[in-house]
């Protein structure tokens, strides 16, 4: 599921399985909606950002897909949005959202690596989505991710850039001095590749590569532990089987062709540029490796955060808004061209139209179509935190113990949530902290209940999926045929809870969803 | 018929670089089509994959490109993407800053070090440690303590250009003829006065020999500076097109470097030849 689907269908999956471009529940539909013209409604900003609100808020209670599939099945989706904004003040949260208040700060200065997966960064510019939000910010290339790195760090950015482990990295004093840096959004996902040089066409199998030299972006980058889990799963030590390097992007093509490396796992502007000029051919796309991997995220400091509140939430607002934009297939052509030029990427447009549109040449005569290739969507699961800090642990790079949970929601959290509760709402800082970061403190004990109960008892949950799952997913089945349907696998507790009044709390609701003695004994 | 030395090294002059844009083209030339492809794979390939083009551009292609820029030196596209005579100015007053700041430093310590055998010796050590490390090692300190890219630029350029100039400083004051100090000091002329009217000028060639190896350096690392730093100046714009691995673009801004490079050094040599003496 996209932060930007609807979060309260029913059908939606988590993941995003289903359809190419990941935008529909299943293929069907989406070639439907590629026959049908259709004449929809623009939603108008405050529309779309209660989309985003929301599906933050649904997510952040419910992390279990199934969990929360049964949920709405059971109470509907109106009736669910009506609970939750209860005990969680949606639409305040989406108002607070934005509008926010005015910036302290206007002139702003985001540096960013020319790579696709700055995407949203870069593209925010051209198409106007800062100046929207009453910023002018100002998007400077910058060399390197240790330079992007030490400029933030300096203050001479006020955000930036950075590859999805760098936050953590700074935030735990790796390679740098501890300094607390926050994740507001992811910027990309997927858009990475393995190319391999001409040479090594028949080579395809990575347990053949013993003794090959390999490029990386940097040491602290998914990249580095995309490969090294790729290369270790085929039985390689990446310590000492191979040799991986930290080599800038648009040195890995040069040094591609003049042999001194034999491939690099690397964003996929600098893959497709290598395949453009013919010195290598694309191995595999990092999606294969992990579909729907982060890679790149807009990060700032603490101190921004907490110091520039209103700057900052104007800028996450026009990250939003670029990365909706950026996840939408049919807008990929134009943001193409609008940041090949050498202000932003300095790319061939062929390049990252490739790229970006997901029909691309593989460098061995044949031509692909994946528009997943690339995608973009800002949540900032903190699952992708653990797993980059496991990995961090794994390859040597953390020595001793570290606490996986409290870092991956200090870093990619962003404030204390216990300090904006929904009762001094007026702080939208912390509401879009909250909103775009797990928001797990801000739940009201209530909603905790909820969803703690739904996803600690697992027995209840694999029942509730089991019920859910042969339903059918757009709900064409009346309530009573679904009832039926229910009440055959002898679970009667479900649909009793549409009947109930709306006021009953949701602790109550909980427990009837939870516990299926509660609803058997009614 | 014999013709002016000068003439002559001209007809050399040119007819070496002649030799050298042939060599250049025919090494350049394309290899043909190297495979077969369909047309709609061919269309997502470069120039280099579907027609063999080689890699390195050809004198005609960097010709072509060089005067596009020179007919627009000073366009503006955003913070990322400005002019070569911008980028130009940028580097350029960098090094006037750093450089200026060498002086400032470099020339009155020198006079103390030359003048005075006890700080001379006070202070060789240090200078000797100091003078052979590379000014881009200081970057990362720089950066981490100045926190400021641009000012870390010009404390690199300053860094580097502060040593030639104080040891020949140095040297050129003590090696001020011991007559002309006697003369002076026969004359009971104060401690200033002397250093002003009598070793300076004496030293003053020997300056500016320092001075003319001191940009020739901040020259030449300023584009290492930049390229590390970014954001603009020369080096940036070289490594901006590296980045679309334009070589074309590289090649014109690698002979952009040389020519400014002579023009500096060519404007200290100017200030030697007016301040050297007849012995």
């Amino acid at each position: 599921m996209s932060t930007f689907d609807d979060p309260f269908g029913a059908g939606r999956e988590l993941s995003r399985s289903g359809c190419a471009c990941g935008q529909h529940r299943s293929v069907a539909e989406h070639d439907q909606a590629a026959l049908t013209l259709r004449c929809e409604p623009v939603p108008t900003d405050e529309e779309h950002y209660q989309g985003v609100v929301a599906s933050a808020v649904m997510r952040a209670m419910f992390p279990k897909d199934a969990a929360r599939r049964a949920f709405l099945k059971s109470v509907g989706a109106s009736t669910a949005l009506a609970a939750i904004s209860q005990f969680f003040p949606i639409k305040t949260a989406t108002e607070v959202f934005a509008e926010g208040g005015m910036p302290e700060k206007k002139d702003l200065k985001v540096g960013f690596i020319p790579i696709t997966c700055a995407t949203p960064i870069i593209m925010a510019a051209p198409l106007g989505f800062y100046a929207k939000h009453g910023l002018n910010v100002e998007v400077v290339k910058t060399a390197g991710w240790a330079v992007i790195r030490d400029k933030t760090i300096n203050k001479e950015y006020d955000a930036a850039h950075m590859l999805a482990p760098m936050p953590i990295a700074i935030s735990l004093g790796l390679g740098a001095n501890a300094i607390p840096f926050t994740v507001p959004a992811i910027e990309n996902i997927n858009g990475q590749g393995i190319t391999l040089a001409m040479k090594h066409k028949d080579k395809r199998d990575p347990r053949d590569w013993k003794g090959m030299k390999f490029a990386i972006p940097f040491d602290y980058s998914m990249h580095n532990y995309l490969l090294r889990y790729y290369l270790a799963e085929h039985g390689l030590d990446p310590d000492t089987d191979v040799q991986l390097r930290s080599v800038p992007p648009p040195e890995m093509v040069a040094n591609l062709r003049a042999d001194n490396i034999d491939g690099f796992l690397a964003p996929d502007n600098i893959c497709q540029r290598a395949i453009y000029d013919g010195v290598g051919f694309l191995h595999m796309l990092s999606k294969e490796i992990w579909d729907g991997h982060p890679c790149c995220t807009f990060a700032a400091s603490r101190e921004f955060i907490t110091g520039s509140r209103n700057s900052f939430a104007a800028l996450t607002r026009a990250i939003v808004d670029a990365t909706a934009y950026a996840s939408k297939a049919e807008n990929r052509k134009q943001i193409a061209e609008a940041i090949a030029p050498a202000n932003y990427i300095n790319a061939p447009v062929t390049v990252l139209e490739q790229v970006l549109t997901g029909t691309y040449a593989d460098g061995l005569g044949g031509i692909k179509t994946d528009a997943r290739r690339v995608d973009f969507d800002p949540f900032p699961w903190q699952s992708f935190a653990v797993w980059m800090l496991t990995q961090m642990k794994r390859w040597g790079q953390i020595k001793g113990d570290v606490d996986y949970k409290s870092v991956a929601e200090q870093v990619y959290l962003a404030t204390d949530t216990r300090k904006v509760m929904p009762g001094d709402g007026a702080d939208p800082a912390g509401f879009i902290q909250v909103v775009l970061g797990d928001g797990q403190d801000l739940r009201s004990r209530q909603a905790r209940g909820l969803s703690q109960q739904l996803q600690d008892q697992e027995g209840v949950v694999t029942v509730a999926n089991s019920v859910s799952s042969p339903l059918p997913a757009c709900g064409e089945r009346s309530d009573c045929a679904r009832r039926r349907a229910i009440r055959a696998r002898g679970n009667l507790y479900i649909p009793r809870l549409s009947r109930q009044p709306l006021t009953a709390t949701l602790s109550e609701r909980a427990l009837l969803v939870s516990t299926p003695q509660a609803g058997r004994g009614r | 018929m014999t013709f002016s030395l000068r003439f002559r090294a001209a007809i050399v002059s040119i007819a070496l670089f002649l030799a050298f844009i042939g060599i250049w083209h025919i090494a350049t030339r394309g290899t043909g089509t190297v495979a077969h492809m369909t047309p709609e794979y061919a269309r997502l390939m470069g120039l280099t994959a579907t027609q063999g083009k080689s890699a390195m551009p050809g004198p005609f292609d960097v010709g072509a490109k060089l005067w596009q820029h020179l007919k627009r030196p000073f366009y503006d596209n955003g913070p990322n993407d400005k002019g070569l005579g911008i980028q130009l100015g940028y580097s350029i007053a960098r090094v006037g800053l750093g450089y200026l700041l060498a002086v400032i430093v470099a020339i009155p310590l020198g006079f103390l070090i030359g003048m005075s055998p006890l700080i001379n010796r006070a202070l060789d050590p240090f200078i000797q440690i100091l003078k052979p490390i590379s000014p881009l090692a200081w970057m990362p300190l720089a950066l981490y303590t100045i926190k400021d890219s641009g000012l870390s630029a010009i404390f690199v350029i300053f860094i580097c250009s502060v040593w030639p100039m104080l040891l020949n400083t140095a040297f050129g004051v003590a090696a001020a003829r011991k007559e002309w100090i006697n003369v002076a000091r026969t004359l009971e002329v104060g401690t200033v006065r002397r250093a002003f009217t009598v070793i300076l000028p004496a030293a003053a060639p020997t300056i500016l020999t320092g001075m003319r190896i001191s940009i020739g350096i901040a020259w030449l690392v300023i584009v290492a500076a930049e390229m590390l730093v970014g954001g603009t100046g020369i080096g940036y714009f070289v490594w901006n097109e590296w980045n679309n691995l334009s070589i074309t673009n590289v090649i014109i801004a690698i002979l952009l470097i040389g020519v400014v490079g002579m023009l500096l050094d060519q404007i200290l040599a100017r200030f030697t030849a007016m301040v050297t003496f007849p012995e």
